[in-house]
């Protein structure tokens, strides 16, 4: 056992981790290297670009798809006479009318060919050339161009692997199923089991924080002197499990997206100022009207809650990214859906962009301007999309984007996605 | 501090049990490496000779499918597709499950370590079809049986298994002058680096070694012609190779016409290269022992390692008989698996049981929580495998997820909670303290004790 006075020392302790602890110490705003905000959503599956932004106004289009013909006619919303938006994202048109949602048409990464998930998700996230040249993430480089990033600078969200965002910058890395919560005796034990071992306590403290355990309370339990709660120390262990019960750390449930949508607003409101997070479920080989429908529901669903979340005040300095490994197939398949493609659309949102248009540049869809007479064929890189807003936030130097972000790229012209 | 039944089981094995001897010595370890595999054949995962067999249906389905006339002709074919995917899945998560036991029951836990550690070293896994859940029967065929034997032929069997020629696309490489490229012109195939950069980078020399991108293609020319039929099984293919000789690390292989020997060839040498020795030796001494391992215990791995010509048996009696093996304070920060595999044998449960009587739950509480923790089970993030680092591990949502599955799965396991005072000594024996021993007494509920003591720092590192 330990003694009552090498018990006081070490409670006396705690609540000095309490205070050191860097997501107890507000951040002030003028320590974050910019203002601006960016959020980057890799939708993991394939999104149809097609189907998302349907270029109705293109002769070739309603011949390619059956079940899957779009347009207005089908219950499409027009955006300019030539593309109409999937009814799906509705909820986003006024968005489109204010001029915070936008689109970049026929982009890609430089993933051809194979058109294999993984290969083409980890490119998009290495946003490098070919595979296996660099093995952190884009998103974490541009961190590592620049001084005075800090661990809660940059949020990686949600419990699968997030590659874009990993590197030698500090990233924090959260997930809302991941909350903690515990009985106020259970917390104090934990505490103090950590106070050994500063690598678990720091993260006990982060994890607490980041639940929503209100820094004062902790505080409060740290200081709290555990042996004089001689009650506490004798109480008869109960048989039953009277307290407070946790729940399985599990994978996050069907309104994660929006969770994590809520979680990430809240921490770029704050210190933060780039997240990430994965949307799944754009693999449409089959029933696209269905699968399609459900993500866009997610997505537009992220974008809205991303929205209210950041007020408006950091809305208008916000850009929000979502892009896709590869886009898919111009003709529809024989099971109503569409198979793996090259071709495909990014979409932008928040108050920082420049939206109410569709950018890039169209390919067409007859036969011989398709990729392998297939697919849509890619007419700007996504990567200098991304790069371009990039720039448009930071003001990063072209030659750090070109050469370290996203080595070997070539940004092109300006197309000014950003106000 | 030298050798102790307790700490070998807990920083070289898998953890304490309150029903399984802890190893008496040195020797026992070793020669429990060499012996019978009792615990694969008590607990035993589909190996790759078993999976070829769903391979090669997978195959044949899919071509009969191709070529069907009609929908209706295909529906069947189809139907018999989905269920062979369904019944694979449903084994793969089996599978955890044995994996598991073999970790709650192994009376030697050193062989289950070393083939974590080895699976590790050289990651694969299925990109395409049904390959994809190959990727444990890939560990059972390749890995496993070849843990206490040469580097070499640990290496020659990963690197030349179909899994790994899938996962970094040698299965598609041909050499620019290969019958394939040259003469037929086939769309889509080429050169491709990504098996030999790997094998340079990752499985032999280390990022540091003494290589520079000449040796990389240079090898991804030596081999081209690596791939696997139909059947599931290796095959040199002739018309794919580059013809002609290479020189890797000044080294020529190869002659005018492709053969396989020039691929087992180069690799036997990479695999006796003094870099691979301080490589694997460094890496056997970060996994084992500590993120910043004692100098003098990598150079002693070091040397064994080379005046054995990669022996590995030679290698773990230097690991397992040197003093800085045996620091008595905890180390390292056990991965996820490790965390739930050890919890689940201190607590004496029954993973098989688990998992016969219903798999759903069993996954639900045994192998998704370990996502949250940070591993998806099988499938890593890239070729590097899995950190060694602490911090990696010990994030805030990761020590989140260890914390919320000590204090609420545990008592679903099956079997009633042990009192928490004792669980302390069952659980973490030698490194039990009295910070533990308090929050292990002073907490409110046995769930929430046991809880405690899974989530200890002392727990936890080894």
């Amino acid at each position: 056992m330990l003694t009552r006075r090498a018990f006081l020392t070490r409670s006396a302790l705690i609540g000095c981790s309490a205070a050191a602890s860097p997501l107890l110490t507000p951040v002030s705003f003028a320590a974050a290297p910019w203002d601006t905000r960016l959020v980057v959503i890799i939708l993991r599956g394939g999104m149809d670009g097609i189907d998302v932004v349907q270029p109705y106004g293109d002769p070739q289009y309603p011949g390619l798809r059956a079940t899957l013909a779009g347009g207005p006619k089908a219950g499409a919303l027009d955006l300019d006479g030539f593309y109409a938006l999937h009814p799906k994202l509705a909820p986003l048109m006024p968005l489109w009318r204010a001029g915070d949602l936008g689109f970049v048409h026929a982009v890609s990464t430089p993933y051809r060919h194979k058109r294999s998930h993984f290969d083409g998700q980890d490119l998009l996230e290495a946003g490098t050339t070919s595979l296996g040249a660099q093995r952190d993430g884009w998103l974490n480089r541009m961190l590592q161009t620049v001084p005075g990033v800090e661990r809660t600078t940059a949020f990686a969200l949600g419990s699968g692997d997030l590659k874009v965002l990993q590197g030698a910058a500090p990233v924090a890395d959260w997930s809302p199923e991941a909350e903690l919560q515990m009985s106020p005796q259970a917390m104090r034990l934990t505490g103090l089991l950590m106070q050994e071992d500063p690598l678990f306590r720091d993260a006990l403290d982060e994890a607490l924080v980041l639940s929503g355990a209100d820094p004062e309370q902790m505080q409060a339990l740290a200081n709290a002197d555990l042996f004089q709660d001689n009650q506490m120390m004798e109480a008869p262990m109960m048989d039953g499990d009277a307290a407070m019960q946790m729940s399985v750390p599990r994978n996050i449930g069907r309104n994660g997206h929006v969770k994590i949508a809520e979680f990430a607003a809240q921490q770029l409101r704050d210190a933060s100022r780039v997240a990430s997070f994965s949307l799944t479920g754009w693999d449409s080989h089959n029933r696209q009207i269905n699968t399609l429908g459900k993500a866009l529901e997610r997505l537009s669903e992220c974008i809205l809650a991303l929205q209210t979340g950041l007020g408006q005040a950091i809305w208008g300095k916000t850009a929000i990214l979502a892009m896709t490994e590869f886009g898919r197939t111009v003709r529809e398949n024989g099971t109503q859906g569409t198979d793996h493609g090259t071709g495909g659309v990014m979409l932008m949102a928040g108050g920082a962009i420049r939206g109410g248009q569709v950018h890039g540049i169209w390919p067409g869809l007859a036969e011989a301007d398709l990729f392998e007479r297939r697919d849509l064929m890619p007419t700007g890189d996504v990567r200098a999309a991304a790069g371009w807003v990039m720039r448009g936030l930071t003001g990063l130097d072209r030659a750090v984007i070109e050469q370290t972000v996203f080595p070997g790229l070539d940004l092109g012209q300006n197309p000014g996605l950003i106000l | 501090m030298g050798f102790s039944p307790q700490l070998a089981d807990i920083r070289f094995g898998c953890g304490l049990a309150p029903d399984v001897p802890s190893p008496a010595s040195v020797p026992m370890m070793l020669d429990g490496l060499s012996g019978p595999d009792h615990m694969a054949q008590r607990f035993a995962v589909e190996d790759f000779d078993g999976f070829q067999a769903r391979y090669q249906r997978m195959v044949l389905l899919h071509r009969q499918k191709r070529e069907a006339a009609n929908q209706a002709d295909q529906a069947p074919l189809q139907d018999e597709i989905t269920e062979i995917w369904m019944k694979t899945r449903e084994e793969e998560v089996r599978w955890y499950g044995q994996i598991l036991s073999r970790w709650r029951h192994s009376p030697n836990g050193f062989r289950e370590r070393l083939v974590l550690f080895w699976k590790d070293h050289f990651t694969a896994m299925g990109k395409v079809g049904i390959l994809r859940l190959g990727t444990q029967p890939y560990v059972e065929s390749a890995i496993r049986p070849n843990v206490a034997g040469s580097f070499a032929d640990l290496l020659i069997a990963a690197v030349t298994h179909p899994v790994m020629l899938q996962y970094l696309d040698q299965n598609v490489s041909a050499g620019p002058n290969s019958h394939a490229v040259a003469v037929k012109k086939r769309k889509g195939v080429g050169l491709n680096e990504n098996l030999a950069r790997e094998v340079l980078e990752l499985h032999t020399l280390g990022v540091n070694g003494p290589y520079a991108q000449q040796d990389v293609r240079a090898l991804a020319k030596l081999f081209t012609g690596m791939t696997f039929n139909t059947t599931g099984e290796f095959r040199f293919a002739k018309g794919m190779a580059e013809p002609g000789a290479q020189q890797v690390l000044g080294a020529r292989y190869g002659g005018a016409k492709p053969q396989q020997a020039r691929v087992l060839a180069v690799l036997r040498d990479l695999a006796v290269h003094p870099a691979t020795a301080a490589h694997i030796a460094h890496k056997l001494a970060v996994h084992f022992v500590s993120d910043t391992p004692p100098p003098a215990l990598v150079d002693d791995l070091t040397a064994a390692y080379l005046r054995s010509d990669g022996d590995l048996m030679t290698v773990y009696a230097v690991l397992l008989g040197h003093p800085d093996a045996w620091r008595p304070e905890p180390a390292n920060v056990k991965p996820a698996f490790d965390y739930v595999a050890s919890a689940c044998r201190a607590l004496g449960v029954e993973p098989q049981m688990l998992f016969d009587q219903a798999v759903r739950k069993a996954r639900f509480r045994l192998q998704f929580p370990m996502a949250a923790m940070g591993q998806n089970w099988l499938r890593p993030s890239g070729p590097n495998g899995w950190p060694e680092e602490d911090d990696a591990w010990i994030t805030p949502q990761g020590l989140s997820a260890r914390i919320r599955w000590a204090m609420s799965v545990p008592r679903l396991l099956g079997s009633d909670l042990p009192e928490p005072a004792d669980f302390v000594d069952t659980a973490l024996g030698p490194f039990a303290n009295d910070r533990v021993r308090f929050a292990a007494s002073a907490a409110e509920t046995r769930t929430e004790g046991v809880g405690l003591v899974l989530s200890s720092p002392a727990f936890q590192r080894r």
